[in-house]
């Protein structure tokens, strides 16, 4: 009988993932070491035709399209010289270690070259391979300044002028440094960094190649230099011995010495990786070199190299962290909201692909096969809408997450649906966002549709100012649809800002700007349209992004953070995604999921692709997760601090305010019930009171029923207790919507927990 | 349910024979038996036997019983009856007063003894005993994560299967796995109306959803039928039908048998009337609040100025155990009546019968204006 079962189980297991991709296999096979996995897959990526793998990666302007090519034919058709056995051996176990700690940043060809022209000597083969990485680095230099603050990267650099130069290379060098010669963990940890402060530079790989060819001429000379520096500190701390007086001075002489090489940057990568030492270690200085290396040698005092980094990391002052992470630009979080089919998508895909998010070929490709389903301007949504559905129908149907960046700010850009049907995904993203763009379309008559009152425009525009949207820019689309009409725009705009004030934004927080998000014009650059440049002098769309104010956010308050997707990332853990509402989390962290009380462990936060060792309120996060099963997490529930739990409730009482209702509202109403990402059906159990919507005092006591515009005190009951925080503790928490019937109908403060989870009474005496 | 016999006196007081011959008749036979009737029906009952010499030997026998009823109990997905209370008739194996409870079950005869025969019981037995109020509809509500599968009929509405699952999100670049959980998701619901729609009893079998999750859905089905070959599916294709519901949480079947899409194929099923009625209360409600009531008091208030037009009174009031309380809404009920009004007794299994239960289970539609005075204090 048991056997009997054995079998049966494997064959659910066989079903369950016989038809999987490659990147779920990896979920079973536990047994291979992240090293192997990652040289797997990136020979499956070599082995393909290049084409596709590198075109994502690049993102560059056009005019290096044909180097591009160049080099991939040189990928494609690299195939090393031929070796004997033995040496293959040693090339391929010297790949895997660099691998180990290069993860997939580096191609392959490029590793076995560098790796054959060592003679097989690995650390200086790294050596080489990690300089070529920082190499291209100076070319984008503001950019990556700001990176590494962003990136709260451990250097603890504060002269400006050194920060400028500091490439976030220098803190996974300073790492590997510090941990040479330790698990491979550690190593896809910077390979990740490495991998997405390249990504984010922007490094092509054919400034890479460049890079190759640039180093060539100091790279013989400088890669035995690093050799010796690099050996003695593996030594060390493997060793454990604290002072190898010799080395040291000796790896400090190479220092010195090579400030005397024509390339600053490299050394001061160097210096950086020399880490902690102040950074009035200036180059040429002899006495400086000398309090360094004293500094330096008590750095190495501490046993074990890979604990102490460690708990280095965790005692990270996570205050100082942000503060020197919000040293950077500013984080801001902006939805896309708006009627159906006004342009989101589109305008925010070609906005995208303006700023150089999306590549070239990429968008060609979308260009040719949206025109094959015979929709051909949908191609620019196609950037935001992935799913096939979703493109096959030309609509939006979730929210869709991604980044870009103005000269002033970091944007996490959520693309809302604009259907009617999925509003409750509108209302997920939304609840999100700190800043909203309201996309209306120009055209005639579509303006009107989206305006009246059946319409999303207003629907829109309404939740998101109750869901705490305060400031607003009004995308006036489709401008080319009306010959880009100054009257038009202004008529628009007329009727807009009045909405808006009696929706309750603040003038100075809503913005209008004319655009056209199929032409491109007035998104990043102005336009080039004479028509339109004749009136309109005044800013782009991302000029205006950039002015938004930046929101502040409750760093300090306990952490917690709504789940908003749930899903088998790589290897172990549970992943789930979520804007953090409050508070902080690090690495290694224990987290409460509420409210199924289980106690977490976050085994690695990523933020947009990005691995991190801690993340703050207002990131959006994946958290990788162990220790619970998958069947305890909804969406909808929350990661929370353990010093601070929420509270788990059944029944509440809210203050809420009724838009348009059809039917009046009673007790036992039915609504579903919207907050952060979670969505519940609940019942209105009680009337408590009709307050006067302006002064907010009691008209009546128990009324009847509440009609539409009316303001009121209620009791509202779920089925199954729901995380909830109180508008009192915190502002952006306590909110919610109700809707019914496909409309919404309330937007709701949360003032009181009436039940609480085990069905016992809060005492409302408080109040 | 079909009549066997009727023998009720001038006095209303008397005994009514019926045999239950579907599921839902169980749910007539829980609403019509009230605390303190008598019950009369084969029952299996253990019985010990002590001989002479002292052994006990224990046995079962199949026997007819008469209880007078002290509990009832009744499971809505199982749709079975048990009725606890006491015996009154003695006979070879039981004594007088011993305890039983007696588990009604399909195609067996059972008589019920009442004091009293209200309106509303005779009504039902009506009802119950009407063969042409048949009408069998399934309906599956979803969203994307979250489906019901359910089984309406004229009273009653049966969730048999409530589906919940994670569905990753879609990502940038990682849409494989959003595709995969909607599969998956797409294949419980498939097995669930394998296994929960009998599709010889049911006319139609509604599909609703917001946004294309149907018509994704509806694709999906019968793309997996032609493949593995599930001929019912195919066979009864023509059953599905398509209807837009703003979620996939139980309460939306409301709009769903509001669609008017559908409402011809339902023609007048008591699902439909239900809805179609409470509708009408809310709108009174939002458009002249004073004629549209709440509540038992204002409304007695109402009938005895003879003002009700359209009373919905919920089932669940009719089987109160207090004797008292039933007395109050039957005669509500018989007033109304009487003043030429209409009376709409809602099935609280029904979604419209839910929320009209948490509306305090009475509400009135007025023939002229009253005012209302609020100081009525209803709990809950």
């Amino acid at each position: 009988m048991s056997r009997h079962r054995n079998v049966r189980s494997m064959n659910f297991e066989d079903e369950y993932y016989d038809d999987d991709d490659y990147s779920h296999s990896y979920d079973d096979s536990h047994c291979v070491s992240p090293g192997t996995v990652a040289q797997f897959t990136f020979n499956r990526d070599q082995n393909i035709n290049l084409t596709s793998y590198m075109g994502e990666e690049e993102g560059i302007p056009e005019e290096e399209e044909e180097d591009i090519s160049d080099n991939l034919q040189g990928s494609k058709d690299y195939s090393g010289p031929i070796l004997s056995d033995l040496d293959e051996g040693k090339l391929n176990s010297c790949l895997e270690e660099a691998r180990n700690i290069l993860g997939e940043s580096v191609p392959e060809s490029v590793m076995r070259e560098v790796i054959l022209r060592h003679q097989f000597n690995l650390e200086a083969s790294l050596d080489e391979l990690l300089k070529m990485q920082d190499a291209p680095k100076p070319q984008r230099q503001p950019r990556q300044n700001r990176r590494s603050g962003s990136q709260a990267a451990a250097s603890q650099l504060t002269g400006p002028s050194v920060i400028l130069k500091t490439p976030p290379k220098s803190r996974s060098a300073g790492n590997d440094r510090d941990k040479s010669g330790n698990d491979s963990g550690i190593g896809n940890d910077i390979g990740n960094v490495i991998d997405s402060a390249e990504a984010l530079s922007k490094v092509t790989v054919t400034e890479k190649n460049h890079v190759v060819i640039n180093y060539e001429w100091t790279q013989n000379d400088l890669s035995a230099d690093l050799k010796n520096s690099k050996a003695p500190s593996s030594e060390e701390s493997s060793l454990n011995q604290p002072d190898l007086p010799s080395s040291d001075s000796k790896y400090l002489n190479v220092t010195s010495t090579r400030v005397t090489s024509d390339n600053p940057e490299s050394v001061e990568t160097y210096k950086s990786v020399m880490d902690d030492s102040p950074m009035d270690f200036i180059l040429d200085n002899a006495q400086k070199v000398d309090s360094s290396s004293t500094s330096k040698r008590d750095r190495f005092i501490p046993p074990l190299p890979k604990s102490s980094s460690r708990s280095k990391y965790e005692k990270v002052d996570v205050k100082e962290e942000y503060a020197k992470r919000q040293g950077g630009k500013d984080k801001i979080n902006l939805v896309v909201i708006g009627h159906v089919d006004a342009g989101k998508s589109t305008l925010m895909g070609h906005l995208l692909y303006q700023l150089g998010n999306v590549n070239k070929r990429l968008m060609h490709k979308y260009e040719q096969e949206s025109k094959k389903l015979g929709k051909g301007s949908f191609a620019f949504a196609w950037v935001l809408d992935e799913t096939e559905e979703e493109r096959a129908r030309g609509v939006t149907m979730d929210i869709a997450q991604t980044q870009f960046e103005t000269p002033g700010k970091i944007v996490t850009l959520l693309d809302a649906p604009g259907h009617r049907d999925f509003i409750p995904n509108m209302i997920t993203g939304t609840a999100q966002a700190d800043v909203g763009i309201l996309v209306v379309n120009a055209t005639k008559g579509e303006f009107e549709t989206g305006f009246e009152s059946g319409g999303q425009t207003r629907e829109h525009a309404l939740l998101a100012r109750s869901l705490g949207v305060s400031q607003l820019i009004i995308a006036v689309n489709k401008m080319d649809t009306v010959e880009w009409s100054k009257f038009r725009y202004d008529e628009i705009v007329k009727k807009m800002s009045t909405f808006m004030k009696q929706a309750g934004y603040k003038e100075e927080n809503i913005s209008c700007i004319p655009c056209s998000g199929l032409t491109g014009d007035n998104l990043a650059h102005s336009s080039k349209e004479p028509l339109f440049s004749s009136w309109y002098k005044g800013n782009t769309l991302v000029e205006q992004i950039d002015k938004f104010i930046p929101v502040s956010r409750p760093v300090d308050k306990p952490f917690r953070l709504y789940i908003g997707d749930i899903f088998k990332g790589m290897g172990g853990g549970i992943s789930v995604t979520g804007k953090i509402a409050s508070g902080n989390v690090k690495q290694g962290d224990r987290v409460l999921v509420m409210p199924a009380m289980e106690l977490a462990i976050v085994k690695g936060i990523t933020i947009n692709e990005e691995a991190v060792s801690c993340a703050f309120a207002g990131d959006h996060v994946t958290v990788v997760i162990t220790g619970v099963d998958i069947t305890n997490l909804n969406i909808g529930s929350i990661l929370c601090s353990t010093d601070v739990p929420m509270k788990a409730a059944t029944r509440i009482r809210a203050r809420v305010v009724l838009f348009n209702l059809e039917l009046p509202m009673t007790k036992g109403y039915t609504v579903v019930f919207h907050y952060q990402s979670l969505t519940e059906p609940a019942i209105v159990k009680r009337l408590v009171s009709q307050l006067n919507k302006s002064s907010g005092e009691v008209i009546k006591k128990r009324p009847k029923c509440l009609t539409k515009n009316t303001s009121a005190v209620v009791e509202i009951e779920f089925e199954r207790p729901i995380c909830l925080e109180l508008f009192k503790d915190n502002k952006d928490l306590g909110r919610f919507m109700l809707r019914n019937s496909g409309q919404t109908i309330a937007a709701g403060l949360i003032e009181e927990v009436l039940k609480t989870k085990a069905g016992d009474e809060v005492e409302s005496a408080a109040s | 349910m079909k009549l066997v016999s009727r023998d009720i006196d001038k006095n209303d007081s008397g005994s009514v024979s019926l045999i239950p011959e579907e599921a839902e008749d169980m749910w007539h036979a829980y609403n019509l038996i009230t605390i303190g009737d008598t019950l009369r029906s084969t029952t299996i009952r253990k019985v010990q036997n002590e001989s002479a010499t002292g052994s006990v030997s224990v046995n079962k026998v199949r026997t007819t019983l008469t209880i007078q009823v002290e509990a009832i109990d009744f499971d809505t997905q199982g749709c079975v009856l048990r009725v606890k209370g006491r015996n009154i008739e003695e006979n070879q194996y039981v004594k007088m007063g011993a305890y039983h409870t007696l588990d009604l079950e399909l195609n067996r005869k059972f008589t019920l003894g009442k004091h009293k025969w209200d309106s509303i019981a005779l009504d039902r037995i009506e009802m119950c005993c009407d063969p042409t109020q048949h009408a069998d509809l399934a309906a599956v509500v979803m969203q994307e994560g979250l489906a019901h599968v359910c089984l309406i009929t004229p009273n009653m509405t049966l969730v048999r299967a409530k589906i919940e699952t994670n569905i990753p999100r879609k990502r940038k670049g990682m849409c494989q796995q959003h595709d995969k959980g909607l599969e998956k998701f797409y294949d419980m619901i498939i097995q669930a109306i394998l296994r929960h729609v009998k599709f010889e009893v049911v006319k139609c079998v509604l599909v609703a959803s917001p946004g294309f999750v149907k018509d994704q859905f509806y694709e999906y089905m019968f793309a997996q039928a032609v493949k593995l070959d599930y001929k019912v599916l195919l066979e009864n294709k023509s059953k599905f039908v398509l209807v837009h519901s703003s979620s996939g949480f139980k309460h939306s079947l409301k709009e769903v048998l509001q669609d008017p899409s559908i409402a011809s194929k339902l023609a007048d099923t008591k699902a439909t009337g239900e809805v179609k009625v409470l509708e009408e209360f809310f709108q009174w409600l939002q458009n002249d609040p004073d004629r549209a009531f709440y509540g038992i008091k204002p409304i007695e208030k109402a009938a005895d100025q003879l003002a009700v037009e359209t009373l919905l009174v919920s089932d669940e009031l009719f089987r109160s155990s207090d004797f008292k309380q039933r007395r109050r809404y039957v005669n509500l009920v018989d007033k109304v009546r009487e003043s030429g009004g209409d009376v709409k007794i809602f099935s609280s299994l029904h979604v419209s019968g839910e929320q009209l239960g948490q509306l305090s289970g009475v509400a009135a539609i007025l023939r002229f204006p009253m005012p209302c005075e609020d100081e009525d204090s209803d709990e809950d």
